[in-house]
């Protein structure tokens, strides 16, 4: 559903409730909209090495870094798109026609003041400025290539909290990033992280010291502003030992006429005993091709939960995973995604047991509406030499339309007998009963369908954080409204 | 103020299932429908509250003088219809308080917004008369409940919306006498004069807790006879098969 599908409901006040108006209103005002483009460097269009010259000399990078570019980019270009196994739509991305690096040339700003005022007015209209007041620990802003605001809280930073972009990260904290920099997931791991390892900018580098336990969350919010454009940003968080953080990100873009590319790579380490939390609300315009590789290694005693909701795009196609390296490890992955007409949510999670009495939990939800598809990848791992491993998998999945579609491809490889794994799937529908029993009640069609999907997912929403399951609920609502009559 | 029932003829597919049904249901009184299976009985509930399944083909159904046939099912029970069902749907996920709010809300104005203190207590004292336990304000509409707690969870609704006219279909059926009691003891308590109510049954029993004021028989998608308490009484002792016209 395009946004500009919603103005034409919302002028019928006597169909939606307030509270809907109110929320349309605030979304609409909230991701649709641009500031002109001023971008003092421009990595101009199409991929090529000089491309990743460019790049690797607009941030003054050190050699091992625009090395590591050059090899990436080989990797990326030798790789065949994994059509294979999923969508031909993949072969509609022009490589040639995107913009690869856009940035105004300003280092990321610690105060608001600095920010430049067209960014600033983007970040205003999202709300951040009132989110980072209210209850976050830091945050980051990333307008398309860069990072234009970045601030952590003085305590954190007294307490060697570290939280920058990721230019800074690899020239400032080389020391502690670059060991585990492309360690969890190898360039070659795909085509996609090799692209993004090749082209990458921004997105956030953050080291939590031993013992530190971070009561309120890091936040980053990453914004695409212009046409033909794709963000590749990188993010690597190390937890050490027994110290704890929890890491929220959005996303947002305009509605472009063409394709835009988001292509993320998300390194995550919890060292012995750490705790890590990484939550993603996207709620990307319906031509943004979102193609995210995430991943986490979980030391002993260590835990990994991702927490994500796919909202919008045309493609998504990410399956965040949890290497459970040492005992006693815990991975969990809770996944929320909802395929709108025309939209294909492909996700799932990678669940690998690499010590005994490893722990993995994976709670899938989708919705397909209209002609949108909900696709479930999972896989888990479980070697023979292992014993005491866990593994529990949940997914369930919602049609709303008889021409809703959902395909479920999990991929559970245990071997070895001292091993505990479970799995359930559903396939259910909103039937034309219970929409009628809600009717009775005097909800209108799309209310009772909003109602019916938030109660499916009411028990994961719950695992986000109550300012995001706010917006998750909002989002899901304007979602629905465009889905029946 | 009634709903005027003339000539109804409904047809689902091509089954033709109301073949003239005529029926007045004033505010201030209680009528009652018995008849066997398949008469047409919960046909007739499913029409009154316009289910999109159900084609009237001709006849009128009018409320307080206005024709509801063009409204959607929402708006007529926005406009004060309530069916409390044979069989409620569950809702997974769905909390009672959050359910019968939203259906709170759906009836105020724009802008209006529902108190929520006062909508606890309203909520509390009405779920106290029918003894149900507070404890199902969290939980998701109707699942996992027992036969009793889904009907108690109907009139439940049915007291918190308020509506101006009732359609109780087949609301004893699978209750045993104790939940028999409490549902009755909630629909008596909502008998106003300005309420309406159209009770579907098969039994005599329901109607020992609910006195009705009229008594309609429904054989074969029509009302084929009409009279006081007696008939109930009367249908119980000799059944079905003398009101049945002999060319049938």
């Amino acid at each position: 559903m395009e946004i500009e599908d919603i103005s034409a409901t919302t002028s019928e006040p006597q169909e939606i409730d307030q509270e809907t108006q109110d929320a349309i209103a605030i979304d609409r005002a909230k991701g649709d909209f641009r500031v002109p483009e001023n971008h003092k460097y421009d990595a101009g269009i199409g991929l090529n090495s000089d491309t990743v010259d460019y790049i690797s000399s607009v941030k003054k990078e050190k050699d091992w870094i625009r090395e590591f570019r050059h090899k990436a980019l080989a990797v990326f270009e030798k790789k065949p798109m994994p059509t294979n196994w999923a969508t031909e739509d993949l072969n509609n991305i022009k490589f040639d026609e995107i913009r690869y690096y856009l940035a105004n040339g300003q280092k990321p700003t610690r105060s608001w003041d600095e920010v430049p005022p067209e960014v600033m007015e983007t970040f205003e209209r999202l709300g951040i400025p009132e989110q980072e007041r209210g209850f976050l620990a830091g945050v980051e802003a990333q307008f398309d290539s860069e990072a234009a605001y970045s601030n952590v809280k003085e305590e954190l930073t007294k307490q060697g909290v570290i939280f920058v972009n990721s230019t800074e990260g690899l020239r400032e904290h080389e020391e502690i990033f670059r060991p585990y920099f492309g360690k969890v997931i190898p360039t070659g791991d795909n085509k996609f992280s090799a692209l993004n390892s090749a082209v990458f900018s921004g997105g956030s580098f953050i080291y939590i010291p031993k013992g530190v336990k971070l009561k309120q969350p890091l936040q980053a919010y990453f914004r695409i502003n212009s046409e033909n454009f794709g963000q590749f940003e990188r993010t690597l968080i190390i937890a050490d030992e027994g110290s704890e953080v929890m890491y929220m990100e959005g996303c947002t873009a305009p509605k472009f006429e063409t394709t835009t590319l988001h292509s993320a790579v998300v390194e995550l380490v919890a060292l012995k005993g750490a705790k890590i939390q990484y939550i993603t609300v996207q709620n990307w315009s319906a031509n943004v091709f979102n193609l995210v590789t995430k991943r986490g290694i979980a030391h002993e005693d260590a835990e990994i939960r991702w927490i994500d909701c796919n909202i919008g795009s045309r493609l998504t196609m990410k399956y965040p995973g949890v290497v459970m390296k040492g005992e006693r490890a815990r991975g969990e992955v809770i996944s929320i995604a909802l395929a709108n007409d025309g939209q294909h949510q492909d996700t799932g999670a990678k669940m690998i047991h690499a010590a005994n009495n490893t722990t993995s939990n994976v709670v899938s939800k989708s919705i397909s509406v209209g002609k949108g598809t909900s696709t479930y990848r999972g896989q888990v791992h479980i070697p023979k030499h292992l014993k005491g491993c866990k593994n529990n998998t949940e997914c369930d999945a919602l049609l709303i339309n008889s021409s809703s579609q959902t395909d479920t491809y999990p991929a559970i490889t245990v071997k070895g007998n001292k091993h505990v794994t479970q799995h359930e799937a559903s396939v259910s529908q909103v039937s034309k009963e219970m929409l009628y029993y809600m009717q009775q009640r005097g909800l209108n069609e799309a209310q009772a369908m909003s109602l019916a999907v938030n109660g499916f997912v009411n028990d994961l929403v719950s695992e986000f954080p109550m300012e995001y399951s706010a917006e998750l609920k909002r989002l899901i609502d304007l979602e629905m409204e465009g889905s029946v009559g | 103020m009634s709903i005027i029932i003339k000539d109804l003829h409904a047809k689902i597919g091509d089954t033709e299932i109301l073949k003239g049904v005529n029926l007045e249901i004033p505010t201030g009184q209680v009528h009652a429908i018995m008849g066997t299976n398949g008469s047409g009985k919960s046909t007739l509930s499913k029409v009154i509250s316009g289910h999109e399944d159900y084609e009237v083909t001709s006849g009128s159904i009018e409320m307080d003088g206005k024709d509801i046939l063009g409204l959607d099912v929402d708006e007529r029970s926005r406009q004060g219809i309530f069916l409390a069902f044979q069989y409620p749907m569950e809702i997974p996920g769905v909390s009672n308080a959050n359910f019968i709010r939203a259906a709170l809300n759906a009836r105020l104005a724009e802008g209006e917004e529902l108190d929520a203190v006062a909508y606890y207590k309203n909520l509390y004292s009405k779920m106290d008369a029918l003894e149900i336990d507070r404890t199902f304000t969290a939980r998701s509409v109707n699942e996992g409940y027992s036969g009793g707690e889904k009907k108690r969870n109907e009139i439940l609704q049915m007291s918190m919306l308020e509506p101006k006219y009732c359609i109780l279909d087949e609301t004893d059926s699978g209750l045993d006498i104790d939940a028999l009691k409490v549902v009755s003891r909630g629909v008596n308590s909502l008998r106003t004069e300005d309420r309406g109510f159209l009770i579907i049954t098969h039994y005599q029993r329901l109607l020992d807790y609910i006195k009705p004021d009229v008594v309609h028989v429904m054989h074969d998608g029509q009302i084929i006879k009409s009279g006081g308490p007696e008939l109930a009484l009367e249908l119980e002792e000799q059944g079905y098969e003398q009101f049945k016209p002999v060319t049938a």
